[in-house]
């Protein structure tokens, strides 16, 4: 198992946002974390993202890029860890050909190849968003973390971007807002209403109505 | 009637805590004017002035060597003192978490650079490491406030995603500087301009920059050879954009630490004498053996130098103070409109932005010098020459701000556009700028004493032409600590009125 959370209450500050959450996470779960906004994804991946942060890669919500950087020296941000001080330097003025060589596959992959010595700041939200996602890809991570990864991205991209995401890692927890794209790609969905885990399912014969109710107002239906 | 009010409606109007504030200002600074010395004490201030007139419009270009070395000196000390400010400034804002850390830059920036200069002169002489430190060591101050203001501004969401156990300094370079670089650097040109005034005011106490060219013709009473350096130094303000160039920046800090001039004799034993008789107060220093009689020696010693140095210097100081922070208030909005967009045209707008350069690049210290030698020794010189300088500064920056305010096509306009639409507007724009202003004001209040206004500088300046190094020291940590209770009201005061409390963003 990679995480247990057993009753806990998450939150910012004084306010919880989510209490009494108990789920476990096991390698290999491909987890959809759907709600509406506001019910408490981001908390709760923030939450699993301060247990993990060691294995963890993660697509924040706003890309978390640094705009004056190219995407190249975004993406490669993601191995600072495993390079030297002064290796790290000479590739921040100076891009070695090596690292170029293992980003190039990732920006072909998601649409971004001319893009990549551009700077981060003058790309379209969507684009932003695909760097995030590269970077993410270039970590050396056993699980990531995305924080509604495709919400700037059209459907064919999303598709594209969530293709790679699962086959690159074993382990996705994603907060997603299609709850379509959820279904089809998700092994597991967990459901957030009202300040809890409404709802969490293998993701076998799930269907999109038996997800409303996390989105309705009022009433507290439970399946 | 129709109408009547409830009880306990309002039924007069209750003001707004700024306005409660400002005429508590307005107030403290009328009582501050029973104690203030106004007098003008020349004999004949307009034959005076006529002759500083003519010398405007005869400026003298043909004393060449001295204007060139003036400005070639000036620019040549500011360079290599800012540089070296940058540098202990960017390293120091690594470490402006840890509290001395904060408590030294909030020291070293709280002394006005004449007070250094004339700190270092007795280590080192006229050595040019006298000018370039009394410059990087304040400025230095500064920088590590501003940038570490500034390097919290990284964008924390890329922070967040870095892998764990990413290098301290990679990091550092990736993610906390490349987006705040640009502020760093605009904010480092800021302070180069700053620089040069600093280095010209320098001259005054015989460093070979302009203060010193100036201060000489201003004694012959050459005021043609007065002008003709002063507008000199308007042109190299005005033409900064076009000769700082980040091309030629390397090749002028290459150049510039071998133009500096100066004497190069600097004794150890000088230095070492400083620090162990020099500053040591008198009663110990001369003391064989430390017992019940040097106490109360230093006792006396203590007590003689607060009551009657300290204590008058420090009252002088804060009326002087006051007055002219409530001046600069009167004269920012007098002097705002004269650039704004919402008031003149074209053609005042030009008049107006002219006259607001030329009194904002003017340093204070040279225009009260000015004002000095028209009226004499009094306050009212430096009043009027603080709030003419301050209020051009905050002036310009509230113009500024004023052309971006929206009104509604049929609002009114002329004085009833000022009064109704414009100025309520901006007016906690204009107290913020005016109290982060107030400690500047103060920093350069307590120098003038030099010029012979019985501020906290008047008794440090008398102490050092004494040669009691020991009354100098207590005296400008005195002086330190006035400016730092001064720093401390202004930002209380403006976090009561919710005014932005950051410098950085605000390059006043």
């Amino acid at each position: 198992m990679l995480l247990e959370l057993q009753n806990e209450t998450l939150g910012y500050g004084q306010e919880p946002v989510l209490s009494g959450v108990s789920i476990a996470i096991n390698p290999g779960d491909r987890i959809a974390l759907i709600g509406e906004s506001g019910a408490g994804k981001s908390t709760l991946l923030g939450a699993i993202q301060a247990r993990l942060a060691q294995q963890a890669a993660l697509i924040p919500q706003n890309p978390g890029l640094v705009a004056t950087l190219t995407v190249f020296h975004n993406i490669y941000m993601a191995r600072l860890n495993q390079h030297s001080t002064a290796y790290n330097l000479l590739n921040l003025v100076w891009p070695q050909r090596r690292e170029i060589d293992a980003v190039r596959p990732l920006v072909q992959r998601l649409g971004l190849e001319e893009k990549l010595f551009e700077r981060a700041g003058s790309l379209s939200g969507g684009q932003q968003q695909r760097v995030a996602v590269c970077r993410a890809l270039h970590q050396e991570a056993d699980l990531v973390l995305g924080d509604e990864p495709v919400s700037a991205v059209d459907n064919y991209q999303s598709r594209t971007v969530l293709d790679a995401l699962h086959e690159r890692f074993d382990t996705v927890v994603l907060a997603m807002h299609d709850v379509e794209l959820a279904l089809q790609y998700a092994s597991r969905i967990i459901g957030l209403k009202d300040g809890r885990v409404a709802l969490d399912e293998a993701n076998i014969g799930l269907r999109l109505s038996d997800l409303d109710f996390l989105y309705q107002v009022g009433d507290d239906l439970h399946p | 009637m129709i109408f009547t009010p409830e009880p306990g409606a309002a039924t007069r109007p209750r003001y707004s805590m700024a306005v409660r504030i400002s005429l508590l200002f307005v107030a403290i600074a009328l009582v501050s004017l029973i104690f203030a010395d106004l007098a003008i004490t020349t004999l004949d201030p307009w034959t005076e002035l006529g002759r500083m007139a003519w010398g405007v419009v005869t400026p003298d270009f043909f004393a060449v060597e001295s204007i060139g070395s003036a400005v070639l000196q000036t620019i040549a000390f500011a360079l290599v003192g800012v540089a070296l400010a940058a540098l202990m400034g960017f390293v120091l804002a690594q470490f402006f978490h840890i509290g001395p850390v904060r408590w030294l830059c909030a020291i070293a920036r709280s002394i006005h650079e004449i007070f250094w200069a004339l700190i270092f002169l007795q280590i080192f002489g006229l050595s040019p490491l006298t000018g370039v430190l009394a410059i990087a060591i304040p400025y230095a101050g500064i920088c590590a406030k501003v940038y570490a203001e500034t390097l919290d501004e990284a964008p924390p969401a890329a922070l967040r995603v870095l892998p764990v156990g990413a290098p301290v300094i990679s990091t550092f370079f990736y993610v906390r500087l490349p987006d705040v670089w640009v502020h760093i650097k605009n904010y480092t040109y800021y302070r180069f301009e700053c620089g040069l005034r600093s280095s010209a005011v320098l001259g005054f106490v015989g460093l070979p920059t302009l203060g010193y060219y100036l201060q000489t013709a201003f004694s012959e009473g050459n005021y043609s050879e007065a002008a003709a350096q002063l507008i000199m130094f308007y042109i190299m303000i005005a033409t900064l954009r076009l000769w700082v160039r980040p091309k030629l920046l390397g090749l002028y800090l290459v150049a510039a630490p071998f133009l500096l001039s100066g004497t190069s004799d600097i004794r150890f034993e000088n230095i070492a004498r400083f620090f162990s008789e020099d500053i040591v107060p008198a009663p110990l220093r001369n003391a064989e053996q430390f017992d019940a009689q040097v106490m109360a020696d230093l006792a006396e010693w203590l007590g003689m130098l607060l009551t009657d140095q300290a204590l008058p210097g420090i009252v002088a100081t804060v009326v002087l103070t006051q007055i002219a922070l409530v001046a600069t208030g009167m004269l920012t909005l007098a002097f705002f409109p004269l650039i704004s967009e919402k008031f003149f045209g074209r053609i005042g707008r030009t008049i107006g932005h002219v006259f607001l350069v030329v009194m904002r690049s003017t340093p204070e210290f040279i225009l009260v010098y000015i004002f000095l030698h028209l009226w004499g020794p009094s306050m009212l010189p430096a009043i009027v020459a603080l709030a003419l300088h301050n209020g051009a500064i905050i002036g310009h920056l509230l113009g500024r701000y004023s052309d971006e305010i929206g009104l509604r096509p049929d609002s009114a306009s002329g004085v009833n556009r000022y009064a109704f639409e414009i100025v309520p507007r901006l007016y906690g724009q204009f107290l913020a700028y005016l109290f982060y202003r107030w400690e500047i004001i103060m920093r350069e209040t307590a120098i003038l004493g030099i010029l012979g206004i019985a501020t906290l500088g008047f008794y440090i300046d008398s102490a050092l032409a004494d040669i009691r190094l020991d009354r100098v020291m207590l005296l400008l940590l005195i002086t330190a600590m006035l400016n730092l209770v001064i720093d401390g009201l202004s930002r209380y005061i403006r976090a009561r009125l919710k005014l932005s409390t950051r410098v950085a963003s605000c390059q006043v």
